[in-house]
């Protein structure tokens, strides 16, 4: 595949760097001279000395003919513009693009771009996967069934330790799919006596997520 | 105030309008003359800009608001009143934030007027082609200058 990188920072050197050493073909694209030369230092003549939000660079770097464009500047306005020039003036198939601002991640999608990645986004999640927490953690939505699944760590305090599977007072449209203790999978029989420590997994509805969280976790 | 009418009235959707409610983005020397002027004739007018300072090009008794951000978040632009505004008209010095926020108020906001200066001619004939009206200023200005040379002669 042809991928051209615009924004020849950090992520956009080693991004590149993998790239090649894939097999792909390659090209950064960035405006900062003496990086550009830095990186065809290290690299071999990959990169190009230009804006990656101008038509002329854009065209002089063939991107009419490559597969993707990832657009990885850090600034949001700048990685947008790319994407759809790519998009709309060149053709390019797909088009990915970094975001700073978690918000704009909704807006870049309204806006034609293909994919876009915020590592604000990544670590926030990875945060709360870690964090001691009173909020059920979403595994997975099934969006065509209108069904979430979703983990609750029972942590010192939850209503439902030493309470059978059968005498919780879950929501109508709720299942509980597995129950994880010392990392064993156990059968979610309605006698299975529940522990602290446990990892419950259940599936509901979206509008029933808050009475599963209290029976099973408390009010927040 | 009707003012000084140059031909055709200002009229949004068919409707007459007489006092709208006007978003611009980047109080530079060009924001800035734009908004003292819509200001003086009675529009409700917002001024984003990123630096505190640039607002002190604001006229003496400024009666519109003053917003300090960014408008490429739209957290800003509904600080700034997008849900309301009539126009919103994208003056910075960056052509990408112009071309970002105008599109977030065209697109995500659904403002009914929506203008983006692009100074770039390559980037503003593409966007109009994508359906944003935009401002060339090197376009209008080049255009200009040919004139003032040829009439010279």
């Amino acid at each position: 595949m042809y991928i051209v990188v615009v924004g020849g920072g950090k992520v956009g050197y080693y991004l590149t760097k993998e790239l090649l050493e894939q097999g792909h073909e390659a090209l950064v694209i960035e405006r900062n001279a003496e990086r550009a030369d830095q990186i065809v230092e290290e690299l071999g003549n990959v990169a190009l000395k230009g804006d990656g939000c101008e038509v002329a660079t854009l065209q002089e770097a063939g991107v009419g003919r490559s597969d993707v464009l990832v657009a990885v500047t850090g600034d949001d306005e700048d990685n947008l513009v790319s994407c759809q020039l790519a998009k709309n003036h060149f053709g390019v198939p797909r088009t990915i693009a970094r975001v700073n601002n978690p918000k704009n991640e909704h807006i870049f999608r309204l806006l034609g771009i293909d994919v876009t990645v915020s590592a604000t986004t990544i670590l926030m999640s990875m945060i709360e996967h870690e964090m001691p927490r009173r909020a059920l953690l979403h595994l997975l939505a099934i969006q065509r069934m209108g069904v979430e699944i979703v983990e609750a760590i029972l942590n010192p305090g939850a209503p439902a330790i030493g309470r059978s599977i059968g005498d919780l007072r879950l929501p109508s449209e709720s299942s509980i799919a597995a129950v994880i203790r010392n990392g064993a999978f156990l059968i979610p029989s309605g006698q299975l006596v529940l522990q602290e420590g446990d990892e419950v997994i259940a599936m509901c509805k979206p509008q029933q997520e808050v009475d599963l969280r209290t029976a099973l976790l408390g009010t927040a | 105030m009707a003012g000084e009418s140059q031909g055709d009235d200002p009229t949004i959707g068919g409707r007459k309008i007489e006092e709208m409610k006007i978003i611009v983005m980047g109080c530079s020397r060009v924001g800035s003359r734009l908004a003292n002027t819509l200001d003086a004739e009675g529009h409700q007018v917002t001024v984003i800009d990123r630096n505190i300072a640039s607002f002190r090009r604001l006229r003496e008794g400024f009666s519109g608001t003053t917003v300090l951000g960014t408008g490429i978040d739209e957290d800003v632009l509904r600080r700034a009143g997008v849900e309301e505004a009539d126009v919103f008209v994208a003056t910075t010095e960056g052509d990408n934030r112009n071309l970002m926020s105008a599109q977030i108020a065209q697109r995500v906001f659904n403002v009914p007027m929506v203008i983006a200066r692009t100074y770039d001619p390559g980037r503003s004939e593409i966007y109009e082609k994508l359906g944003l009206k935009t401002y060339c200023p090197t376009l209008v200005g080049a255009q200009l200058l040919h004139e003032m040379i040829l009439r010279k002669e």
